[in-house]
Order: C-alpha cells, then structure tokens, then sequence
C-alpha cells in the first residue's frame, strides 16, 4: 500500500479550516485515502469527524496511505502538498486570523 | 382583525414586515417500524445532504468571516461518510432514520467529550449538526436564524450569542423575544445593531402564521395580521426616519458627525472583487503574507511591485496601509530558513525576522516604493511585532529612506503599548492589533482555546492599554488605529472611539454593522462608555456596561 509520512505546517494542526480543506481534496481523489498518527489505527481522510478525532496538532507527523490503484501517487502528493502547507495562514476574509 | 402584543421596548424604531420565527430544536418523534430499509436509508443521506446545504448558504451570509469557517466546517461533518455509513449500519439493523440518526451524533458527541480538549469544544457542534439533521428528517424549519433572501422580523423564544453571529442587519428588520429583559443579550445586540426590539413580549411566536406585523421598538408593541396597506405605512414612515440618520451608508461617523474612518483588511487585489468600496475609507491591513506562502525562494522585487500596484489601483487618493511580512516561527516560511524554536510566539516573527534576513525586508520596502510611485493611492507602510522605540525608530528610518513617507508600527506587544509616546518620536502612526496584544498581555496562547476567556478583546487590561496609546497619539497628533479583531465587534466600536481611537479596520463583511453601531453614539456617549467600561471589573461586566442604554449616557 503507498505511503507518505509528511509533517503537518498549519500552526492550528489538522483542525477548523485546514481539516475542512484536507478533507475535501481527499473526497476528491480517485483513490481511497487513509490517515494516521504514529502507532494509531488508520482513518479515513475524506472523514472531517475521523480527522479532527486524530488530533493532530501543529509539527506532527501524520502517514498517508493510499489504496493500490491508478491515481495513487498523485492522490498522496496532492494531500501530503497540502498537509505540509500552512493552511490557517492569513486569510484575506477572517478579521483578526493572523493579523493584529 | 390585528392583534395587540405588548413587550417591552428595548430599542427605538418601527417596521412592517413578515414575520419568521427562530428555528427550535426538533423533538425526537417516537420509534416507528421501517418498511423499506433502502428508501429509508436514502431519506437519512437526503436530510444530511440538505444540512450541509443549508449550512453552505447560511456562510454565504454570515456576518463575519469566522462565523463563515465556522459554519463550512460543520457542513463538512454533516456530509461525513462515516457518520453516514454509521447511520446506514443502524437503519439496516432496524432503526427508523430518526433514531439512527439521533444514536449516532450522541455516540460520537460522547466520544469527543470523553477526549477532552479541543474534541471536546466541537460536541456542541455535533449536537448541533444533530438537531439540524433531525429537522430536516421531519421537514420541520432548521433551527437557527432563518435565512428565506428576503427582509423579515426575528421572533424568538430568547437569542444567545451563538445564534446572533449570522444575524445580518440587512436582512433582520427587528427582533421580537418572548423571553428577556433590557440588559438580555438580545437586546444589547439589537441596540448595537441599531434593530428596532421588544423583549419579553408573550405570543409572539404565534406571530409567524399570522402574515404581516408591525413592530414600535419604544412603546413594545407588536401588531400581528395587519393588512398591506398598514404595513406598506409604518414602512414608508421607517423609510423617511431611516433617510434622516443615514445609518447605512456613508463614511463612518458617530451621532454628532465625529468622523471614524472605516477601513478594511485584505490580503490581496482579489479579496477587493465583491467589495463595494464606496464607503471606504482605505485599506487599513493589508497583509502581504500571501505572496510569500508555498515559496521555496523569496518572491521577486516585479512580482511583489506588480501585486502591490494592483490593490494600490483599487483606492485611488485612499489610504492603503501595507503591513511588511508578517511571517516567523510560528507562520514558517521555508525561504526564511529560521531554526525551530520551543516558544515561536515568542520568537523570531514579524519585524524581528529582519535581523536574521534583512533583504528581505529591503526588497520588499524597494517593491512598496516602485508601486506606490506609479499610484495615488496614499501608501503608508508598517511593521508588525515592534517592541521598542529603537525598533520602531530603525523601521521608520529605513521606510523613509525608501522614499515612502509615512512610516508606522503595529502595537502588539505590551512593551510598545507602555512606551507608545516614545513609539511615536519617530512613528508616524499606530496600528493596534488587538489578537497578539491579547496574547501577549495577558500570557494566554493564541493557539490555546481552553484560553479563549482570557483572549477576549473586553478584558479590561488590554482596553486600558488601548486606551493609553490612543492619549499618546492624541498627543502627539498622530493617527491611531486598531486593526485587530476587536474593531469587527459593533458593540465595542464605541467604546473604541470613546479611548480615542480614529480609523478602525476590519473585514469588508463587518463594516455595514460597526457603522451602524457607532452612528448612535456622539462622541460625548463614547467617551462616558469608555471611561465606565475601563472601571469593569471582567469582559462580562464590560458588555453589561455597554448595553447601558444610550439616552443615560
């Protein structure tokens, strides 16, 4: 099974927005995708209730597993892209997001 | 014939209009035995599907940016395959949708509560998510504040403060609870907002079936089944009254004319498309963060001067305060290539990261400078995370020598508050952001929302250290402005302007309702309120002092 371990970069971890946005590029992938938190059981990364239930803070590090098919190695460079990005940066329409 | 509904008026003025009532929770109907276990499984995705619609459009129309997170994120758990898959499991097993439904949120709610922490926090959501799904299991209105596209009068039992964040002040005419007194939230939020509304005002939720109503903020009346015709009067009266004030439009003003400017916080030309700008006064944040995320190199001096130019373009002869990278341990940037750190709040970050890599910092200043030249645009430039007078000093220095001739700092740090006259010997303005001088004031991590209490902008500490800049200013007669998070509440702007501060920015969304608020307060009633609230002993005690009603003051 393909897997990529990737280091979290949103500063709130895998929560709020970067779990909402996680979790809607991995319900867009081809391929079924699973996340998991050091020893821990694998869930599903297309769950926002299975995401937030890692909680996965800022700094650590989560592995992506993705089921053997066509689309796979995309599927897992995509989320880990965006795993690794920092997510709850400045949002132009959030008063008070990172600003002040 | 009409019927007389007598309340308490809490805040003045009338208005006609259909009548929606607050969305209850649904009550859980008894087991009844499935027949077509398919059908019934599709009745339950159907419902969830339309809870994730419902709260998909309601962001559209939150007042606020963070409400609008907050509302996609709980779409995204209302679609969750494996809570469907969970709900599925029970129908198969015999289950009406229902109590499938109903089982599975209070499984998973006791399993976030039993987590603790940050979990914890979102089993209100759930619950949440819960009663939305068994509402539109029964077909029952979704709890909440309706959101039909067309004006209404609000009727409730009583409204907390989680249901008044997507209350949008175009939209809700006035509010009506059945429940209440002068000081209950509803009628704190409906005088800031500027709402006509009565508060303990029995059988008003019978109003919603009985068509059109009128209601007089000021005698607690509520006339419900009135004709057209009487409607179509009481609105042409509130029209011309509402003419007069020109609340709603217009720079930002308080009651006597005192002008506030309104400004907005972007982070990007983009942000601009769907923003009318009309009553703007500029831009009073904008960061530049964005240009610099996902970079493995530094973006080049054309690429940021064309990125500037574009939002300098969008406010011509206007105000447009860029604020210098804002980046650190705690936003990493790779480029940056700072070493980690144990306490990045405490960190490299903001203006101190100049110390590791300067060019940066000159590069960008060089970019500001190319673009504000070929702009009208009145560029000032500040610097966020200054600490002290010899910061600020070697900041405004190295901006003017840009040949950009307004150079400011952010006040975020206690220090620069205590030492803000020494700040502005050199500065020529401030800009308080009110998130990290939270933070830093009262030792309570940002990232902490078991700290939330502590964060909150009323605190009376981190209002007297506001106040205390905008005397500094004053003195120094220097513009002062607060760009943090606390210029978004309507409730607050006031007391903003009463410390003394003089352009407040905030999300383009928040703007119609500070305008609002602050149009019913002179300048005198500021003052009064801020010197009061400064006394309170705790945010609650703050609020409560805010809601004293205008005409005491």
């Amino acid at each position: 099974m393909p897997q990529r371990t990737v280091i979290i970069g949103s500063s709130q971890g895998l929560h709020a927005r970067p779990a909402k946005l996680l979790v809607e590029a991995a319900a867009r992938q081809p391929v079924q995708v699973l996340l998991s938190i050091g020893d821990g059981r694998p869930v599903r990364a297309d769950s926002m209730l299975s995401v937030l239930s890692l909680g996965a803070v800022a700094g650590s590090t989560v592995t992506l597993h993705a089921e053997d098919a066509d689309g796979a190695e995309r599927a897992l460079e995509e989320l880990a892209t965006l795993i690794a990005a920092d997510l709850d940066a400045p949002d132009p329409a959030v008063p008070g997001a990172t600003d002040a | 014939m009409p019927d007389l509904l007598e309340g308490i008026g809490v805040s003045p003025g009338q208005v006609a209009g259909p009548v929606l009532a607050m969305g209850n929770p649904p009550v859980l109907p008894a087991v009844y035995p499935v027949t077509d276990v398919g059908e019934e499984v599709l009745h339950a995705e159907r419902a969830l599907t339309a809870v994730c619609e419902d709260l998909r459009a309601r962001a559209a129309f939150a007042t606020t940016a963070t409400a609008a997170d907050v509302l996609l994120a709980q779409a995204e758990l209302a679609i969750d395959p494996v809570l469907r898959d969970a709900i599925a499991a029970r129908i198969r097993r015999g289950q009406d949708a229902p109590h499938a439904s109903h089982d599975t949120f209070a499984e998973q709610r006791a399993m976030f509560t039993a987590a603790g922490g940050f979990l914890a926090e979102r089993a209100a959501d759930l619950e949440d998510i819960a009663h939305r799904a068994l509402a539109a299991l029964l077909g029952s209105p979704m709890p909440g504040v309706p959101a039909p596209g067309h004006p209404f009068i609000l009727v409730a039992d009583d409204l907390s403060p989680a249901d008044t964040a997507t209350l949008d002040p175009t939209m809700v005419l006035a509010v009506v609870t059945e429940r209440g007194g002068p000081t209950s939230h509803t009628a704190i939020l409906a005088r800031a907002l500027g709402l006509p509304a009565i508060v303990g005002c029995r059988g008003a939720l019978t109003a919603p079936d009985r068509g059109l109503a009128t209601i007089d903020g000021t005698t607690g009346h509520m006339r419900i089944g009135v004709t057209e015709t009487e409607a179509a009067h009481v609105q042409a009266h509130a029209a011309a009254l509402r003419a007069g004030l020109s609340n709603d439009r217009g720079p930002g003003r308080t009651a006597d004319g005192h002008a506030i400017d309104l400004m907005v916080n972007i982070g990007a030309a983009a942000d601009l498309s769907a923003v009318d700008l009309t009553d703007v006064a500029g831009v009073g944040l904008f960061r530049t963060e964005f240009l610099f995320l996902d970079r493995t190199e530094e973006p080049g001096l054309d690429e940021q001067t064309h990125a500037y130019a574009e939002v300098f373009a969008a406010f011509p002869h206007r105000t447009v305060v860029v604020r210098t990278l804002d980046a650190g341990a705690d936003k990493p940037l790779p480029f940056l290539g700072l070493p980690d750190e144990p306490n990045p709040a405490l960190g490299l970050r903001g203006l101190r990261t100049s110390r590791l890599r300067p060019e940066i910092l000159h590069t960008q200043l060089r970019a500001i400078a190319r673009a504000a030249a070929g702009a009208t645009a009145d560029v000032w430039v500040m610097a966020p995370m200054v600490s002290t007078p010899a910061e600020a000093a070697g900041f405004v220095q190295q901006v003017h020598d840009h040949g950009l001739p307004t150079a400011g700092v952010m006040v975020e740090v206690p220090a620069a508050a205590l030492r803000a006259r020494h700040l502005l010997r050199t500065a020529d303005f401030l800009s308080i952001g009110t998130n990290d001088l939270a933070q830093y004031t009262m030792a309570a991590d940002r990232q902490t929302g078991d700290l939330a209490d502590l964060l909150d902008p009323w605190q009376p500490a981190l209002l007297h250290l506001l106040g205390a800049c905008a005397v500094a200013a004053q003195d120094a007669g220097k513009s002062i402005s607060v760009c943090g998070e606390a210029a978004a509440d309507p409730l607050l702007a006031p007391i903003l302007v009463g410390l003394g501060i003089t352009r407040l920015s905030m999300s383009p969304r928040a703007l119609p309702a500070v305008r609002t608020a602050l149009a019913r307060y002179t300048l005198a009633q500021c003052r009064r309120l801020a010197e009061r609230v400064l006394e309170a002993d705790d945010p609650a005690h703050a609020r409560t002092i805010a809601a004293t009603d205008v005409h005491a003051l």
